[in-house]
């Protein structure tokens, strides 16, 4: 190992140490707060960026690996750099670049010791991020994983005096356990009974389990890591969570630490684990649907705005569990070239989501700042107050719904293709399933343009619904320059598919053995696989669509006039036109509520015609949260309370027990 | 000599753009016509449409007092989307120089970004009919999209391509073929036409009754040059759609770009094929009633069933 193929290893090394040491001086600095918010978090933020470029750097290299003379007697602990820690490295700098500067100015108004609780915290919660990223044995990915899910519940409960909000961060604390002891078991799977030194990736790379057991270390590492996606039916932590958490903290868990789940379930399926089996892609394709179906379908009936970004993540995340499943099912049919395009579309939405997705949330944390509401039935008319805020979200929004040209629609065209070069699989049934689980990818697209319209409808545009709003102001100067940076990201990604494309292409390379590569020269048509295929530009179709408006404005200018009067809204008549007239947040999803009403709990709340206050209330609810928790809550209690008999208490009744079991031990020895 | 081609591409390029953008007014025109004479009234003549843009374009234009500047740049937006996706698509000549840059899937998500553009300005200026219009527009999108991308999918499956352009040279320039999913994927296809460009049974283009309207409910604020362009935009995306039509299903007759001799030709079948599928969907209105908003739904079911029908037999016949 030659000094210069270390150095990307060890700068990451050197980046999670500098987040540390910031927290720590987060810690110490806790009697000014200014300097907090004013330089650390600024400083953590540079150092994303740094994080980033070292992806980008380490991602056409070869594996880099280190052993620190750390850890357990028998188990250093284990460096690894891989195309695919860099990728998600890139993901974790370009995001939380953002994140952090926006973080910069939204916890400007905090209390000094919580401020620099939350600054540790914070730091401690990305470093552990890239330390679950590089770590290549399983002490040390665990370690990481544990210290994130701590670190990140922390984060959730920085606000611990509201009940609710406790509540929220036992749930996401108690899901995010359950899944952590899938993941432990799934290693002790997969290291065989080889012993602590066999706890190493590098020798679960070397075992090969029979059918039946890697089928069950897949099984785990699906609940394990799924359970931190949240995949259908592990998901009920997110709507919780995400709006319960500070903004820039929703925002990393949802942009960022949801991708961590995405890798972990990359790096067991596609690198350690080394068979897979045509099933489990088919399990992933039906789950990653019905996750996303499911997530959508929520997001369109949420009141409040944060919850309704947290059930599109889960739609998202289900389009990503998709995707490799669709993978899956290509590299075990041997169909590499396909594999690696529907990773390349997984790995592009992984990156696209982290973008828009934390644009959203830090946006919606702009707007409570601004009008302390978080229910979106309060809001409205925000785009003449909030005019930065508004342009910003407004990017998100159409780059969340798919929309040429910016980022979201390129992937989900590349998810598209992936499952149009479907035929030709050996399989008849799965040769049918992949074009209609197409359909299924369409019918959630489409949905989830519809609830962002009500998003920012119903948040920005119309007439304000509260008086009180007119005191909204815009984002200030750091939060505006976060939120400028994800959009241009959001924008960027769009328009250079080829280069990202490029990029990716070290992924497959190491995982899948095959490049996906562009089939044209030009690098402004993303053309995969074939010319004659399919072909899209995006700069082509900016420049194309911007010339034609121009033209018009020109023309209609030159030919006619550009004479505008304004006047009141005319309504078709209609004289008295109030704010309550409009759709709200429940108005808008109502359709929704009603096309899929088997899929929800719902409970209505209807005035009667003689109410001299009327009051309206619909309460959509999750049905498995009754259907599958609450059975489950209440047998854990059972089982607890069965085994609560066991214990009094009395010394006697105890040493009586360990009698007895002693005489049960000597009996069968 | 490759690159008198490429000129030769891009000239063909220019005059589609021109001619869809002026022809779409006389597509609408026509329609109307048709389906003045099924009502047996006399109608307004086939050029009405024209008639009715001037006049607005000359007019001030009124803007509701609250009004952002989203409501003001979405006609602009739209009406430019909807021209470039009909000039996109190839009705007269196959291979011009910019289908390349968008292919089917690429086209639906233009569609889909002039809609969401004019869902967004419908509840820009806060009354209750755009709000109402916004959310209803996004229902039918929602369900009519899926359905015709499933329709692409059929066609693209049997093309081994989703750019059109080689989806016609598959159609049209090899021998031809009967394919039964086709047949499924067409009849998708017209009632996904009819839902997404506003027309009877899931809109009516020509009431302002609050129980029916869709469309009309969006675009109730827009007067002058913005509501001229808005129209225009309208009838650009009818013309689209019949074109995607053309392409997929009745490609007979286009020709390669650059082909000048063929091109009167080309542009006279064109005529032909518009004024008999705008007959057609005159026809199909005037024998159908507009359904209840909730029975929308299991209309655009229906279409995204026969797409997916097709689909299957597609994959079931192997062709």
């Amino acid at each position: 190992m030659n000094l210069m193929s270390a150095l990307p290893l060890d700068v990451v090394s050197g980046v999670i140490l500098f987040w540390l040491a910031l927290g720590l001086l987060g810690l110490a600095l806790q009697r000014s707060p200014e300097l907090i918010c004013r330089f650390l978090f600024p400083a953590g933020a540079a150092i994303s960026l740094l994080l980033a470029a070292t992806g980008l750097w380490a991602l056409g290299d070869g594996a880099d690996i280190a052993v620190l003379p750390l850890g357990l007697p028998d188990l250093p602990l284990h460096l690894r750099l891989d195309a695919l820690s860099a990728y998600f490295l890139i993901l974790l700098g370009g995001a939380s670049f953002g994140i952090s500067l926006y973080a910069a100015g939204y916890f400007k108004t905090m209390q000094g010791q919580s401020l620099a609780l939350l600054c540790l915290e914070y730091h401690l919660f990305l470093a552990s991020m890239a330390l679950v990223l590089i770590a290549d044995d399983a002490y040390l990915f665990m370690v990481a994983w544990e210290t994130m899910a701590l670190s990140s519940y922390f984060l959730v409960v920085t606000d611990h005096a509201i009940p609710d909000i406790r509540r929220a961060g036992f749930l996401y604390l108690l899901i995010a356990h359950v899944g952590a002891m899938a993941i432990l078991l799934n290693f002790g799977v997969m290291q065989a009974g080889h012993g602590i030194s066999a706890y190493t990736f590098d020798a679960m790379r070397g075992v090969h389990l029979s059918a039946l057991w890697s089928s069950i270390a897949f099984l785990l590492a699906l609940f394990g890591f799924g359970a931190k996606a949240g995949m259908l039916p592990m998901h009920v932590w997110l709507p919780e969570a995400h709006p319960a958490a500070p903004s820039p903290v929703s925002a990393l868990m949802s942009g960022v630490m949801l991708k961590m789940a995405i890798y972990g379930i990359l790096r067991v399926t596609f690198d350690l684990l080394g068979t897979q089996l045509w099933w489990w892609g088919v399990l992933l394709l039906g789950l990653g649907l019905l996750t996303a179906l499911f997530g959508v379908m929520f997001a369109a009936v949420q009141g409040d705005m944060k919850r309704l970004l947290a059930y599109s993540s889960i739609e998202n995340i289900g389009l990503m569990l998709t995707g490799i499943g669709l993978t899956m099912i290509f590299h075990v049919y041997g169909k590499n070239t396909l594999a690696a395009l529907s990773l390349t579309a997984t790995l592009y939405h992984s990156i696209n989501h982290a973008f828009f997705k934390s644009l959203l949330f830090i946006g919606t944390g702009s707007i409570l700042h601004a009008t302390g509401v978080r229910n979106m039935g309060q809001l409205g008319g925000l785009i003449r107050y909030m005019p930065w805020v508004s342009v910003l979200m407004l990017v998100g929004v159409l780059a969340i719904s798919g929309l040429p040209p910016l980022n979201g629609f390129v992937s989900e065209w590349l998810l598209l293709q992936a499952f149009l070069l479907s035929p030709g699989l050996p399989n008849s049934y799965v040769n049918m399933l992949v074009p209609v689980a197409a359909g299924g990818v369409a019918l959630a697209a489409a949905l989830s343009a519809y609830v962002m319209v009500k998003f920012y409808g119903v948040i920005f545009l119309g007439q304000r619904r509260d008086t009180e709003l007119h005191d909204a102001h815009d984002a200030g100067l750091w939060e505006r320059a976060g939120m400028v940076w994800l959009a241009l990201g959001c924008v960027v990604l769009g328009l250079m598919p080829v280069f990202v494309v490029g990029q990716i292409d070290a992924v497959s390379l190491s995982l899948l053995g095959v490049r996906l590569g562009n089939a044209t020269a030009d690098w402004m048509f993303l053309a995969p696989v074939d010319t004659h295929r399919a072909s899209y530009g995006p700069l082509y179709f900016l420049l194309a669509v911007s010339g034609v408006m121009l033209l018009t404005v020109l023309l209609v200018r030159r030919l006619y006039h550009g004479r505008t009067r304004r006047g009141p809204a005319w309504d078709c008549g209609f004289p008295a036109q109030t704010a309550r007239m409009q759709d709200t947040a429940e108005g808008f999803g109502q359709p929704i509520r009603r096309i899929f009403e088997p899929f929800f709990k719902i409970e209505n709340e209807v005035p009667t015609p003689f109410d001299s206050s009327p009051h309206y209330q619909g309460v959509s609810e999750d049905k498995l949260w009754y259907l599958l928790y609450l059975p489950l809550k209440s047998i854990t209690e059972k089982l607890s309370g069965w085994a609560g008999l066991l214990q009094h208490g009395r010394i006697h009744l105890y040493l009586s027990y360990t009698f007895v079991t002693l005489i049960v031990l000597l009996i069968f020895v | 000599m490759k690159n008198t081609g490429l000129i030769l591409a891009i000239v063909f390029q220019l005059t589609q753009l021109l001619l869809v953008v002026l022809a779409a007014p006389l597509l609408t025109g026509w329609v109307n016509q048709c389906k003045a004479w099924l009502q047996n009234r006399s109608g307004a003549g086939v050029l009405q449409p024209y008639r009715a843009l001037n006049k607005l374009f000359h007019k001030d234009a009124v803007i509701a007092d609250n009004a952002s500047w989203l409501f003001r740049i979405t006609p602009y937006i739209v009406f430019g989307c909807m021209w470039l996706a009909a000039a996109i698509i190839p009705i007269i000549a196959v291979d011009l120089p910019f289908s390349r840059a968008a292919d089917v899937i690429a086209l639906v998500g233009v569609f889909a970004l002039a809609r969401m553009f004019i869902a967004l300005a419908a509840m820009d200026v806060g009354t209750s009919f755009g709000s109402m219009g916004a959310r209803r527009e996004m229902l039918v999108s929602f369900l009519a999209e899926p359905a015709l991308l499933m329709v692409l999918f059929t066609a693209s499956l049997i093309s081994q391509s989703t750019q059109l352009t080689h989806i016609v040279e598959t159609f049209a320039h090899h021998q031809f073929i009967l394919y039964p999913s086709l047949a499924f994927a067409n009849i998708a296809f017209v009632m996904v036409l009819l839902a997404e460009n506003a027309r009877i049974p899931v809109d009516n283009p020509s009431t302002h009754l609050e129980l029916t309207m869709i469309h009309e409910a969006m675009i109730l604020e827009y007067s002058a040059r913005h509501l001229a362009l808005i129209e225009w935009a309208s009838s650009l995306k009818l013309f689209a759609y019949i074109g995607i039509g053309i392409a997929l299903f009745l490609p007979q007759g286009i020709i390669e770009a650059g082909n000048w001799a063929g091109l009167p030709v080309a542009i006279a079948l064109l005529f032909g094929k518009l004024v008999l599928l705008g007959a057609g969907l005159a026809l199909l209105e005037a024998m159908t009633a507009k359904v209840r908003i909730f029975r929308v739904p299991e209309f655009l079911g229906t279409a995204f069933l026969l797409a997916v029908l097709g689909l299957l037999i597609h994959f079931l016949l192997g062709t």
